[in-house]
């Protein structure tokens, strides 16, 4: 049984026992425009909550993707490289970044469930 | 929806850049850029009087026949880079010249003309409307509504009427497509607009498309790719500055410019064709294979019909030629990229 939170950078993390998926939400992508790279950061490196992990080029802009919590890179999505449209196509499923093993699950509880994801984006223009 | 040059100017209509950028290449796309500044002159000598402000030939500009030049400065720099258009004379003797500016230049072009051109006479025609309608099916599309456009030559430019509306339409633009530039009145500035969105080859192009068809185009963005320090020599817009203009001078900054053009100048702007698909972005700073800085990025991003990140940017003059290897730093790291021609994406005009 896997749980999926947000930030409100509209990154998404599905975590499952220790290791977590982290994206970037539809509506991100749909901000973004058409993604054309992304850059995924080395197998096990580490990262603090909040710190830059990746960053996805659209045709528009670059922007920046932080790390939901802290973590070791234990997997990232090679298939990115060659298509990087699989953000805009599938965000929550093809279109995944890294794999992170979770440092610390309490950091976890500081992020928006789905629900309150939601309604964060109702707030949002 | 993205403020520019102080107008509220899309980004993108619902198909996207990169869909907006094909639709351009392969069928037509409909540019709103009515925010850009249109200016008449008129006056005995008007043509010889904006001479002593730019290096083009306009006094041997023909009749009906539109040319791309820069406003300089003193020390050669850019003001801005505009379209010249030679209309007939209504009084013998009485040059009449139509010129659209950049939005983000106009009031400013504006003040200059007035300043340096005391004896002619300048209107700004601020309510106008400018439509921009570019790609290989515009030719085709236009002529439905505004006939003997289809026999307009590159540059060239046609006084006519549309819907009873004494409108002007010139054969250029800002993709590197065929296409056209049309000025109209406010009200059948909108009819048109309307006429050719309801026709399935137009689509509606934004601000993001516009850029990347010019980067792919290789042209230059004012404020960006040319400025008040860049020289039209520097720019590689040499071929912009008229054969008797050279010889005689009488422009601004032509001290500069002649040494240029005779020692050549010491950076260039340069097309640079990325290894990969990473975007080398605007202030990327960009260096020699030993890893020394010798330039910077001043557009770049990726080309949606080459599949590839292009750039272009000022090098020194000895990391110019085409094939040199160079890097361009992107967040500290080197992306492998190697000096190209203009254009990147080879340009469709008619001839």
């Amino acid at each position: 049984m896997s749980t999926v939170r947000y930030t409100k950078d509209h990154e998404y993390i599905r975590v499952d026992g220790d290791v977590a998926i982290v994206g970037i939400t539809d509506y991100a992508q749909a901000q973004l425009g058409d993604v054309v790279f992304v850059e995924l950061p080395a197998m096990g490196k580490s990262f603090k909550k909040g710190e830059q992990a990746a960053v996805v080029e659209s045709v528009k802009a670059a922007s920046e993707v932080y790390a939901p919590v802290s973590g070791e890179v234990v997997e990232v999505n090679s298939e990115l490289e060659g298509a990087p449209a699989l953000v805009n196509e599938d965000s929550a499923g093809k279109g995944w970044f890294v794999k992170l093993r979770v440092a610390d699950q309490s950091e976890l509880g500081a992020l928006m469930d789905e629900a309150a994801y939601a309604d964060y984006l109702k707030t949002l223009d | 929806m993205a403020p520019f040059a102080a107008y509220d100017m899309p980004v993108q209509y619902p198909l996207g850049i990169m869909g907006e950028h094909k639709w351009t290449r392969e069928s037509a796309g409909l540019f709103d850029v009515s925010h850009m500044g249109q200016v008449i002159l008129e006056g005995v000598g008007a043509a010889a009087a904006l001479e002593t402000l730019l290096a083009a030939d306009i006094i041997g500009l023909a009749d009906y026949r539109t040319r791309y030049s820069q406003f300089l400065n003193a020390d050669g720099g850019i003001l801005d880079d505009l379209m010249t258009t030679r209309l007939p004379s209504r009084t013998p003797g009485v040059d009449r010249l139509f010129l659209v500016v950049n939005a983000a230049c106009k009031h400013a072009d504006v003040a200059h003309l007035r300043a340096k051109l005391p004896g002619v006479s300048i209107t700004t025609l601020d309510d106008r409307a400018l439509l921009a309608i570019q790609g290989p099916k515009a030719a085709e599309v236009v002529a439905g509504f505004i006939p003997g456009v289809s026999s307009l030559p590159f540059m060239g430019f046609l006084a006519t009427t549309y819907q009873g509306a004494d409108i002007f339409v010139s054969r250029s633009g800002y993709t590197g497509e065929d296409g056209f530039e049309i000025s109209l009145p406010p009200v059948a500035g909108v009819q048109f607009a309307q006429a050719l969105l309801a026709d399935p080859r137009v689509k509606p192009i934004g601000l993001g498309a516009r850029d990347s068809l010019r980067l792919e185009a290789g042209l230059c963005l004012y404020g960006h790719d040319i400025d008040e320090t860049t020289s039209p020599v520097e720019g590689a817009l040499t071929w912009s500055i008229g054969k008797r203009r050279r010889a005689e001078g009488g422009f601004p900054g032509f001290e500069r410019i002649a040494r240029e053009l005779k020692e050549g100048p010491s950076r260039k702007r340069v097309g640079l064709l990325l290894d990969g698909r990473q975007p080398a972005r605007e202030g990327s700073e960009i260096a020699d294979e030993s890893g020394a800085v010798i330039g910077k990025i001043t557009s770049g991003g990726f080309a949606p019909s080459l599949e590839r990140s292009i750039a272009m940017g000022y090098v020194a003059a000895s990391h110019a030629a085409v094939g040199t290897k160079l890097n361009a730093l992107v967040r500290g790291k080197p992306l492998a990229c190697s000096v190209v021609a203009f254009p990147f994406f080879p340009h469709r005009y008619v001839r």
